[in-house]
């Protein structure tokens, strides 16, 4: 006898592309602001990023209503951390605290797909890739999301180092300066934007660094 | 003071109809170091005496953020005041998180009420050492509440609590009535005086206080001990000028000082908390 299956599911996908770039000293973390379910859009102007610390932005795709879950859950485990010990927390402290939290999760997990971007406690940029579940590594970028395998490849080609050798795995961070790296993300979605119905309506980008906080929106093409 | 047959544990009635543990311990607050609270319609202002046991140890942390818009003070048993902060504070993140806004203080000072009268009625519980007092913001303004280890709670004008606490009460009866449309640098003043008061003769400096704001506009901080050092300054220099009468330039200058300390500071001493 066939197996009887759910007719619903808990989960939704809204789709989005989130991006990051950790510079020497400075870090970028871009999302889409198309919010879409099946092939409808639901709104044009939804932010996909989420301040959680000074120096932590947290760019997630997926389920929204996961994600907005996971954002206070992580904004309500901040102000925790501030009050016992007085200050912010760092970006690898959070990256840490983020992966556990998605793994408390395993078994009904957050459908959110995260990047995180800041500035690390010696001032460089630095971006933590995430899967679903909490599985986490340092890497200079990276790209998440509906319109990740077409980003990918590009970023790939032009950040990574032609060999292994030359650029050790330890020193995750691109020599581009901010502003090219601004201009490369813009490309990016730019691209993305073309091929992945997901993907469009405006760009929200972050740039962080030793100045503050800045932030840029650029339009993207509405079909 | 009083010892009888009555007092051997807190769930045990005088024939007066007294319960003694809760009395003894309302003295328990009286023996910690003083603390003081006053409110205007926009601001409210905590001040407390810092004594540290020696010279070679920090001084106690009596003051305590609990959420941006509320914080409190403590005098009594401070291991008991930490764990009721740490109480607080999750009460104010959890309140934030369920319903994205502030929880109101008048809700917060109640169910701290609740929680220390679940003590008084116990046999295998004791009562909180400690009393609170908690300056919060909300809809209505800036409101100061004083939290009793008996489970009692009540709104104040100004209060001030600890030892030595009667010198400071007597100054603030005398002044209360201007409070309510006072600014908020002649608040931070008047409560520097009353802790004046509870010291009797010896030197105020910022080393022995501590002084936290909160207001419309302003989260709740601790100022710094540069800025309420330059406050002191201000007004013994001036002599005994009551600030509330303080000529427009004394306020000018009180306002820069205040403005550099507005922005929330770091504790100096290591924080020990939870």
């Amino acid at each position: 006898m066939p197996k009887e299956h759910a007719n619903w599911s808990p989960y939704d996908n809204n789709g989005g592309t989130c991006v990051a770039i950790a510079g020497s000293d400075y870090c970028v973390i871009a999302a889409d602001t198309r919010m879409s379910t099946g092939y409808s859009i639901l709104t044009r102007e939804y932010s996909k990023i989420c301040k959680l610390a000074d120096k932590s932005f947290m760019a997630s795709s997926g389920f929204q209503a996961d994600v907005k879950a996971l954002q206070k859950v992580l904004s309500s485990r901040h102000l925790i951390y501030q009050h016992q010990h007085n200050k912010q927390m760092s970006c690898p402290a959070m990256a840490q605290l983020l992966s556990n939290t998605l793994y408390y999760k395993r078994f009904f997990p957050y459908y959110a797909f995260n990047v995180l971007g800041g500035l690390d406690s010696e001032g460089k940029g630095c971006v933590f890739t995430y899967d679903a579940v909490g599985s986490y590594e340092r890497v200079g970028y990276s790209a998440q999301g509906s319109g990740a395998t077409l980003i990918t490849p590009f970023l790939d080609n032009q950040l990574k180092s032609p060999s292994p050798l030359l650029l050790p795995a330890k020193d995750a961070v691109t020599p581009l300066s901010e502003t090219e790296a601004v201009d490369l993300v813009k490309t990016c979605f730019a691209s993305a934007t073309e091929r992945d119905i997901y993907t469009g309506d405006s760009v929200e980008i972050i740039i962080l660094n030793a100045n503050g906080v800045r932030r840029e929106t650029e339009q993207l093409r509405r079909d | 003071m009083f010892r009888n047959q009555y007092d051997t544990d807190v769930t045990t009635w005088s024939p007066a109809g007294r319960l003694f543990q809760v009395e003894y311990d309302m003295e328990a607050v009286k023996q910690g170091s003083a603390a003081i609270g006053l409110r205007s319609k926009t601001h409210a202002v905590l001040a407390c005496v810092n004594k540290a046991n020696s010279e070679l140890s920090s001084h106690q942390r009596k003051i305590f953020k609990v959420d941006d818009h509320i914080g409190v003070a403590i005098a009594g048993l401070t291991a008991d005041g930490r764990v009721l902060s740490r109480y607080m504070r999750s009460e104010c993140i959890n309140y934030g998180y369920t319903y994205e806004s502030p929880l109101p203080v008048g809700r917060l000072v109640v169910q701290l009420a609740d929680k220390a009268q679940v003590c008084t009625q116990r046999s295998w519980k004791r009562p909180y050492g400690v009393g609170l007092l908690v300056a919060g913001l909300d809809e209505s303004g800036a409101h100061l509440y004083y939290n009793c280890p008996s489970g009692n709670y009540f709104e104040y004008q100004a209060f001030a609590i600890g030892s030595r606490s009667q010198a400071a009460k007597t100054y603030l009866e005398r002044k209360f009535e201007s409070f309510l449309e006072s600014s908020r640098d002649d608040l931070i003043k008047d409560a520097l005086f009353a802790i004046r008061e509870t010291l009797q003769g010896e030197k105020l400096t910022s080393t022995v206080c501590t002084v936290a704001v909160v207001g419309v506009g302003e989260a709740f901080n601790i100022l710094d001990q540069a800025t309420v050092q330059a406050l002191i300054n201000e007004f013994e220099i001036s002599g005994e000028q009551a600030p509330a009468t303080a000529s427009v330039a004394e306020e000018a200058a009180g306002d820069a000082a205040a403005d550099q300390g507005g922005a929330a500071a770091e504790e100096e001493a290591a924080p020990m908390d939870i």
